[in-house]
């Protein structure tokens, strides 16, 4: 045991503090007790299968806050560092035989502990300072916009990637793609279109990523909503959908950016909201909507109805819009489609992009073995535990080129950036294209 | 006495630094498995990656007195691999899951430890063969435990159980010698039947270095079916007479009133909630004709032994769905309450009905939840009893109701456990099934292997 974990002393007994801790913890004690240990989730969590060890699947996890929780263990900082080793991916709970309601035991446990141990002073800055201020975020990230080439070199120039030498000390030796020259905000900061033949009007919300690093995708969102007759909403000073705060524990940085994206929704009228990026998605659908009760009662109404209207854009033209899809031709160009997380495991959308892909002209589309396995990235995950990041991410690329796809297709930018670094680093001239890109590319 | 930093650098010199496991954090991780006991925090957690380590391991660990509890992915239900108490280390064989060989010509493979049962039956048809023993937890379960624990599944009753498909194996002896027994052969009769003596030795006996594990061609055809009975008894008639028409199916599935209501409930799958029983069979051979007759045939039982309805899959989604009340059972169940207890006591096939109406007024005496499915073929059923260990009141009365679960099982000529084992969880009722002789002999047997008594040794016989 490391000499800076605290111990349960003489009289069996954790310090006082961390029996606040473990009082805290209890409040989730429901959800954990209905884990019952049959360690299904070691079949599909992306971490355990890079380590083969127990305390980093649910399983154990959900052992250790239980332990945590009933004072068997005081080291509340050695549980909060094998809590934070998840992608939160939900693979585990998509998979649980017993239903354990694991992405809502995580995200409270981590806030729970967060405050109890308090915020690193990266994230405090981050999410207290820059997120919830969209003006200065926008504004710091759009003068690194035009800066960066200072300190960037080509990786790859098929994939698009980069790499900063002089960075490696803080950024390791990461293969991304460059903040945008101009984020989408920057040519298109607010919209408000009425409904076209369509009779259809959505909000559109464009997730931070598609903003800053891949506003092609948000563009290319745009340009197929216009082309089918969608109005769109789209307000200034729309905010990051809170989860990365939430996901690092912070519950006051996630309720401040819920309730300004919320206020800016409320005073809209539309008939769905549409995001190009399933991690945003499923936060609107799936997170907004579980931990409401320190809310008003204007507030919970507001989000349950959000729930009711978000989509994923591919599933809004599939389902909704039902546009005309072409016959599949199955022969050309060779696409390869990852399932993301909180695409199938938390909107169980696996049909639409598919669907989508099929109809591109000159194009078929190949499935790759393990096309749902997580890519590793889990948003904030990856700048966390970067080496684990990576070995998940070489099973996903491996995965890739065992079918010889010319291209790679998916429905979220974070995966994206996450399978760029892994073919950049490769060297493997494969591009990776958001679904919806090709099949605005097909419009034209 | 606590483990020394001089032996456990020892330990970390044979496997490394980063496989010698010592925070509190990662030991606790294993303190349990499946079964619903309380957990054993390990001394130490050992990881070899290489058979040569784990000899080296099991010497180290034995010549320093430690108790062993050996564990693949610690998905059993008795306790097996909860580790002891005091200076107890659990040895991790889950990196050792190589697939060394699997011979297409002389129908066998030689594996490692650790290998996923899953994905070893996934691998091996590939190359057109079958592995049939399929337990509930085989997406996970490693092979090393599968016979540790003589798993079992739903292809008992025509295709046998793990020690059916253990040809041979070397182990580590306590003093972390190799020890060769079985053969790559058939026929084999050189030395003691060592692997039948291994299967279900629940890590008692010595370690599983490698594994000789016997392969079969699949079947060519298969055909699955649904028949539901008013009345449970029925149900077993019906079981009683498909065997002696000389039809051996590959799965005869049984779920009891009770589960079909949890399954219907949580589900939603369209089952008749009013029936008293639902039987799933499937049979399945080498000549699709043959299967055809088969399946008519069994038909033909159902309806004669009074079911009152029956559906037959004619394609592979049919199948899937009719298979949807099964694979929804121990889910739908789990759901119910917090804790699941999922018991195993087996009978004789004919016992089937007394024994799930005994399962039921013991449930209704102790006031508890309780829905039964299991392997009709086999009579191992698995009475699952709904409630939360967190109410001691009631956990009490869950203990008493097993008790008695036991009882009658043992009342009516069967079996503690058919297929879960014994672990912890029920060494105590050994004596019970047996005789204290008995249970003198097996202690005997394993001093004779163990004379220190260090492999998981409050297990099984105690």
């Amino acid at each position: 045991m490391s000499d800076a974990a605290q111990t349960v002393n003489a009289a069996g007994q954790a310090p006082q503090d961390v029996r606040e801790l473990a009082a805290a913890l209890m409040e989730i004690d429901d959800l954990l007790v209905s884990c019952m240990r049959c360690g299904f989730c070691m079949g599909v969590c992306p971490v355990f299968g890079a380590t083969m060890k127990e305390a980093d699947v649910t399983r154990g996890k959900i052992a250790l806050l239980e332990n945590l929780a009933h004072e068997m263990i005081a080291d509340a900082k050695g549980v909060n560092e094998k809590l934070n080793r998840c992608l939160l991916c939900g693979s585990c709970q998509a998979n649980c035989p017993s239903g354990v309601k694991i992405m809502d035991i995580f995200l409270r446990a981590r806030s729970i502990v967060i405050e109890y141990m308090g915020l690193s002073p990266v994230k405090k800055f981050i999410f207290r300072a820059l997120l919830v201020r969209p003006k200065l975020f926008n504004g710091l990230l759009d003068l690194s916009g035009k800066f960066q080439s200072l300190f960037l070199k080509d990786a790859s120039k098929v994939v698009g990637t980069s790499c900063a030498p002089l960075l490696n000390p803080l950024i390791g030796d990461r293969h991304f793609p460059a903040l945008a020259k101009e984020s989408f905000h920057a040519v298109l900061p607010s919209l408000n279109s009425p409904a076209g033949k369509s009779g259809l009007k959505v909000a559109f919300f464009p997730g931070c990523v598609a903003d800053k690093i891949f506003p092609n995708v948000a563009h290319a969102s745009i340009k197929v909503l216009q082309k089918h007759g969608v109005g769109i909403y789209m307000p200034e000073g729309l905010v990051c959908c809170g989860i990365p705060a939430l996901a690092s524990g912070d519950r006051a940085s996630y309720d401040a950016l819920l309730r300004q994206n919320l206020k800016l929704f409320a005073a809209g009228s539309f008939d769905y909201l549409i995001t190009p990026c399933a991690t945003c998605t499923a936060t609107f659908k799936e997170i907004w909507p579980k931990l409401t009760e320190k809310y008003s009662f204007v507030e919970r109404e507001q989000i349950k109805k959000l729930h009711d209207k978000t989509l994923d854009i591919t599933q809004f033209l599939v389902d909704v819009l039902k546009v005309e899809l072409s016959e599949p031709e199955n022969s050309g160009k060779r696409i390869t489609y990852h399932d993301s997380c909180h695409m199938k495991k938390s909107l169980g959308l696996v049909a639409q992009p598919r669907k989508i892909l099929k109809s591109l002209p000159g194009c078929q589309l190949v499935e790759m073995p393990e096309a749902d396995r997580c890519c590793g990235s889990g948003g904030s995950f990856t700048l966390a535990h970067y080496d684990l990041s990576k070995q998940i991410g070489q099973r996903k690329r491996d995965n890739i080129v065992s079918v010889k796809p010319d291209m790679v297709a998916v429905g979220c930018p974070a995966c994206m950036m996450q399978m760029m670094d892994m073919l950049s680093h490769n060297n493997d001239a494969i591009p990776v294209k958001h679904v919806i890109e090709l099949y605005a590319d097909s419009l034209s | 006495m606590a483990i020394s930093p001089a032996l456990g650098k020892e330990f970390m010199d044979i496997v490394g630094k980063d496989n010698v496991l010592t925070e509190e954090t990662d030991r606790q991780a294993y303190s349990y498995d499946a079964a619903v006991l309380s957990p054993v925090v390990p001394a130490l957690v050992v990881i070899p990656t290489n058979q040569e380590e784990l000899g080296k391991v099991v010497k180290l660990a034995y010549e320093n007195g430690l108790p062993i509890t050996v564990r693949g992915s610690g998905t059993n239900l008795s306790g097996a691999s909860i580790p002891e108490e005091g200076d107890g280390i659990v040895i991790l064989t889950n990196r050792l899951n190589k697939i060394l060989e699997i011979n297409q010509e002389d129908l066998y493979a030689v594996v490692e430890p650790g290998v996923i049962t899953a994905q070893f039956a996934a691998a091996v048809a590939q190359r057109g063969l079958f592995y049939p023993p399929d337990p509930g937890s085989q997406g996970v379960s490693t092979l090393g435990g599968n016979v540790a624990l003589n798993a079992g599944g739903l292809r008992g009753l025509k295709y046998g159980v793990t020690k059916d498909y253990i040809m041979g194996m070397e182990i580590f002896d306590y003093r972390g010698e190799l020890i060769k027994s079985g053969s790559r052969t058939v026929k084999y009769v050189t030395g003691y039947n060592m692997p039948a003596l291994m299967a279900a030795s629940e890590g008692t006996l010595g370690v599983f270095s490698n594994l000789i594990i016997k392969l079969v061609p699949p079947p060519k055809a298969a055909k699955a079916m649904m028949a539901v009975f008013d009345d449970i008894n029925q149900a077993s008639e019906t079981v009683a007479s498909i065997i002696a028409a000389h039809i051996i199916p590959c799965t005869l599935e049984l779920l009891d009133k009770n589960c079909i209501k949890y399954v219907e409930a949580d589900a939603k799958i369209g089952l008749p909630v009013e029936a008293g029983g639902i039987l799933l069979i499937e049979v399945d051979g080498g000549h699709a004709q043959m299967v055809e007759e088969d399946a008519a045939k069994v038909m033909e039982i159902c309806k004669k032994c009074g079911c009152s309805d029956i559906r037959i899959a004619s394609n592979e989604e049919e199948k899937n769905k009719i298979w949807a009340a099964r694979r929804n059972a121990l889910p739908a169940l789990a759901r119910a309450r917090p804790t699941t207890v999922l018991e195993d006591a087996t009978v004789p096939r004919s016992q089937i009905p007394a024994m799930i109406k005994a399962v039921n007024e013991i449930a209704k005496k102790y006031r508890l939840e309780v829905g039964t499915f299991g392997h009709a073929g086999d009579g191992n059923l698995h009475p699952t009893i709904l409630c939360d260990r967190r109410d001691k009141e009631e956990f009490h009365r869950v203990e008493q109701a097993v008790d008695e679960i036991f009882d009658v099982a043992l009342r009516l000529k069967g079996t503690l456990s058919g297929e879960h084992g014994i672990g912890m969880a029920k060494a105590k009722w050994m004596e019970k099934e047996t005789n204290r002789a008995t249970i003198e002999f097996a202690k005997n047997l394993r001093r004779a292997l163990d004379p220190k008594m260090l492999f998981n040794a409050g297990k099984k016989f105690v």
